[in-house]
């Protein structure tokens, strides 16, 4: 039962994963109504979990360690950059660049939107606008690892207790 | 002594006085006689044009013998020797011939002489008279040269004030003139204002009426006429009677408009607006008009008259620039207003629909996972219709912004191969579930001779059909709707300016939708192709929708060469609706093509294939390993072009390259593989995976020389068909 309720309890979060921040917005037009529904991950790291199978077993994990390694150090490369006298715009634009690229990968949707403001900002050498982005991206980040940590420890949890994670299975 | 002599009586001996006298008078007679022939010899030498020299000769021969004849007297005062009688004696007869000859012949020469005079005096005349002529040559070449220079500051300027004003002064100067005035007609034209005068700095508003017989009598001829100076258009100043006026003369200036310039023809004079103009001579001077100064007046008047046409010329084109350069001004703002608006517009329908994107794939991802929980057959069935239906929607997500791509012409159709008969049936359970709650009957007809496997568009062409049917079910209240399709020949109730030819592997699919509703308007017709157009009836206002359907799907008939057209008999009598569409016939048997929604992922067998993967990103690279992995690859991967060229070997079947890194030129590399690779069937195949799969990278990777493109982040399904699409045809460049 309580195996039962963990995978459920799992199914949930992953939902809830995608189904975070309703808000509707109207805009000044009142013809055009934003609807603002992001969610922490994409459909890219279900594609991740596909990949997961017996010949590869820990592939998300892998991956996932890898990206936070990643990330850590771009994120303090950048926090060095932008703190600097005269920021040099040559060398945080490719760190912006590369943290994109991984969190696409990764499907961490809302850090990839928010690099994606910060490398505009980027262009326009605009270092205010660069530093907000920065703090956006940080938050992002660290948010998304957060789940991807708890949702971790779940599947331990459930492996530890001896149950299977169900496998998703996706027709796009 | 004295001796007696039978000779004459001695002479006496005479008073020596007398004979003193007598002696000196014949000398200085002879010597006169002498010296007149030389004296006239001299002169006529001197003059050359004396025509009577031999006349002179003549009369100088006899006056000569006379002068000898007195010498010779002077000898016979002496004695008288014979050879002294004998030459006096030839000297009197040579002179008595000479003298008769020369008597004789001035008889001839001095009436001759005497004309000289008189053609003396005729020719002193004939020079006075052609002095007084070269006189008036003058003056009227002078005359001349003023009219030229009054032309050129008349013509020189092209303002009107300026042009009369100009005219009066010059004219003053030149025929020192006392007073030179201009009326103008006023607006009404029954009256004539003093508009401009030579003298008074402030002409006082001087009307006088126009219809004046001595105004209609300047009006009446070109030419310039004297007229009273007590005439009320002379009377400028005010007349202290002590004066003789002088003589005033009038002239017309025609006031020309440019309708009366007819090309190579002068101004026609058919006008009937003129101004007056009033020249006065000064008074007290005696001086009279002569007839070159009148011509010198009707000739400037002529000038005024082209040169104030052409001063009303220029301001009318003036006053017409003026407004064109407005209304350009005005179409430039509009236009700009007009580029802000649709670029707002692309940017809108480009955001919304990346922001409609992300939700979709959340209803996607989630109805897939309820798919995988347990479900009754009936829970299943709804689900995968969530499914279909969401699939379908992001196509028109995507369709709304293929709309404004289509307007671009830069869309361009999907080609594939599919079964034609299971679209129609796939559509026709799509629209079932509406039909059957509507109780609308749907029959599908499909001619025999319909091919089954077709070349085409399918997504498109499903939805042309869908939104036909679609209308037909929503605009139908009751009745049945049929849904018919086959092949055509050329027809007769097709449009008129449209023939349908089918050519060799291709033919024309028609399809009619007809239905028994609502109905429409045959004026309404025309409108229902355009964008978000609705006729105003009761049914179309309940059922919504956005107006885009129709129109979208005539686009894409007309991308698939075909036309569509509605027919109806009017409202309440149903419509049918036709379109042909050019599609090709296949020829395979099997089906072969991208399934809708596929049940089972194909476990398309990719075992063993080496591919190498450079991608600077780590996290990038390995989930593509990963990815490749998954699908039975052997994957090696390297960081940075230098290390793929190195390690590229014939062996790998296919190079996937992350293209995205910003300053760094990847697609070098797939040049350099080329290079590396002569021989096409050893070299690898190219793939780029990049963030962004516009035109112009698309046309960046083929110019350098790579096979496909690919868009990140890659889905399991979309690797799966990239490669075996690439492996079977070594080329690719529609896969996002």
């Amino acid at each position: 039962m309580e195996l039962v309720q963990m995978q459920k309890s799992l199914q949930d979060y992953t939902k809830s994963l995608f189904l975070d921040n309703l808000k509707v917005e109207e805009s000044v037009l009142g013809v055009i109504q934003k609807l603002e529904f992001m969610g922490v991950l994409d459909s890219q790291f279900l594609q991740l979990q596909q990949l997961q199978d017996e010949s590869n077993p820990h592939f998300v994990s892998q991956v996932v360690t890898l990206f936070f390694q990643d990330s850590d150090r771009i994120l303090n490369d950048l926090s060095l950059s932008l703190d600097q006298q005269v920021v040099d715009f040559k060398k945080v634009y490719p760190h912006v660049h590369q943290l994109k690229g991984s969190s696409s990968s990764i499907g961490a949707q809302r850090v990839k939107n928010a690099c994606v403001v910060f490398r505009s900002f980027c262009e326009q050498q605009n270092v205010e606008g660069c530093h907000r982005c920065l703090q956006q991206v940080k938050k992002e980040y660290y948010l998304v690892k957060n789940r991807l940590e708890t949702l971790f420890k779940l599947e331990q949890q459930i492996v530890a207790s001896g149950g299977m994670i169900p496998a998703m299975e996706l027709g796009f | 002594m004295m001796e007696v002599c039978n000779c004459i009586e001695p002479q006496w001996p005479a008073d020596e006085l007398l004979m003193k006298y007598q002696y000196i008078s014949d000398f200085f007679i002879a010597v006169a006689y002498f010296s007149i022939p030389l004296e006239l010899i001299y002169f006529v030498k001197k003059s050359a044009v004396f025509p009577y020299r031999w006349v002179l000769v003549q009369f100088g021969a006899f006056i000569v013998l006379c002068g000898a004849t007195h010498l010779i007297n002077l000898w016979t005062f002496t004695t008288n020797s014979r050879t002294v009688a004998l030459v006096m004696t030839t000297a009197k007869v040579l002179t008595a011939v000479v003298s008769c000859a020369t008597a004789l012949m001035l008889v001839h020469i001095i009436p001759d002489l005497l004309s000289v005079k008189t053609r003396e005096l005729f020719l002193k005349n004939k020079a006075a008279e052609l002095d007084r002529e070269m006189g008036l040559i003058r003056t009227q070449e002078e005359t001349g040269r003023h009219v030229r220079m009054l032309t050129h500051e008349i013509r020189s300027t092209l303002d009107r004030h300026t042009i009369l004003k100009t005219t009066l002064v010059e004219l003053g100067r030149t025929l020192a003139l006392e007073e030179c005035a201009l009326w103008m007609p006023t607006r009404t034209g029954l009256e004539l204002q003093l508009s401009y005068t030579l003298r008074q700095q402030h002409p006082v508003e001087y009307t006088v009426p126009i219809q004046l017989p001595v105004i209609n009598q300047v009006f009446g001829t070109s030419r310039a006429v004297k007229i009273s100076p007590n005439s009320p258009v002379a009377r400028l100043r005010p007349v202290s009677g002590k004066y003789l006026l002088g003589e005033v003369v009038a002239v017309r200036v025609p006031l020309l408009h440019l309708s009366n310039f007819q090309i190579n023809d002068w101004p026609e004079l058919s006008t009937k607006r003129y101004a007056l103009m009033v020249l006065m001579l000064p008074s007290d001077s005696a001086r009279q008009w002569h007839v070159h100064e009148l011509e010198l007046v009707e000739v400037v008047a002529d000038q005024v008259a082209v040169a104030l046409s052409h001063a009303a010329i220029l301001e009318e084109s003036m006053r017409a620039r003026d407004l064109l350069m407005e209304q350009n001004v005005a179409l430039d703002i509009a236009r700009r207003e007009a580029e802000t608006a649709i670029r707002a517009r692309n940017d809108f329908l480009a955001v919304m629909n990346h922001e409609m994107r992300t939700p979709m794939h959340a209803i996607i991802a989630l109805s897939s996972l309820l798919q995988e929980t347990e479900l009754t057959p009936e829970q299943r069935l709804m689900v995968e219709t969530v499914l279909k239906s969401s699939s379908l929607l992001a196509t028109l997500m995507n369709d709304v912004l293929d709309l404004s791509r289509l307007e671009d012409g830069s869309l361009q159709l999907e080609l594939g191969t599919f079964n034609l008969h299971t679209l129609f049936r796939e559509v026709l359970n799509l629209i079932k579930p509406i039909a059957v709650v509507k109780k609308l009957p749907i029959t599908l007809n499909l001619a025999p001779d319909l091919p089954e496997f077709v070349v085409g568009d399918e997504k498109r062409l499903m939805q042309i059909i869908l939104n036909i049917v679609g209308n037909a079910v929503k605009f139908s209240k009751q009745g049945s709707i049929s849904v018919t399709a086959l092949v055509t020949k050329s027809d007769n109730r097709a449009p008129p300016d449209f023939f349908v030819v089918p050519t060799g592997s291709h033919f024309y699919l028609r399809v009619k939708v007809k239905d028994l509703g609502a109905g429409i308007n045959p004026q309404d017709i025309p409108k229902l192709f355009t964008k978000f157009a609705q006729t105003q009836s009761l049914a179309t206002r309940s059922s919504g929708g956005s107006g885009l359907g129709l129109a979208i799907s005539k686009r894409f008939v007309n991308l698939m060469e075909g036309n569509i057209w509605i027919e109806s008999e009017g409202v309440g009598k149903g419509c049918t609706a036709i379109f042909d569409v050019k599609l090709g016939i296949s020829n395979e048997s099997k089906q072969s093509g991208i399934p809708k929604v596929p049940a089972n992922p194909q476990h398309v067998n990719f075992a063993g294939l080496k591919v190498l993967v450079m991608d600077e990103n780590g996290v990038s690279r390995m989930v593509t390993k990963g990815l490749l992995v998954h699908l039975g690859c052997e994957v090696a991967t390297v960081s940075s072009s230098e290390e793929c060229l190195r390690v590229v070997s014939h062996e790998h079947r296919v190079v996937f390259m992350d293209v995205c890194t910003p300053g760094v030129e990847n697609y070098q590399i797939a040049l350099r593989i080329h290079e590396k690779f002569t021989k096409r069937h050893q070299r690898p195949l190219l793939v780029a995976l990049t963030g962004n799969t516009d035109k112009s990278t698309k046309e960046r990777c083929m110019s350098f020389g790579l096979d496909g493109v690919l868009l990140k982040p890659v889905s399991l399904d979309n690797m799966r068909n990239v490669l075996s699409d690439l492996l079977e045809h070594r080329v690719l460049y529609e896969a996002m």
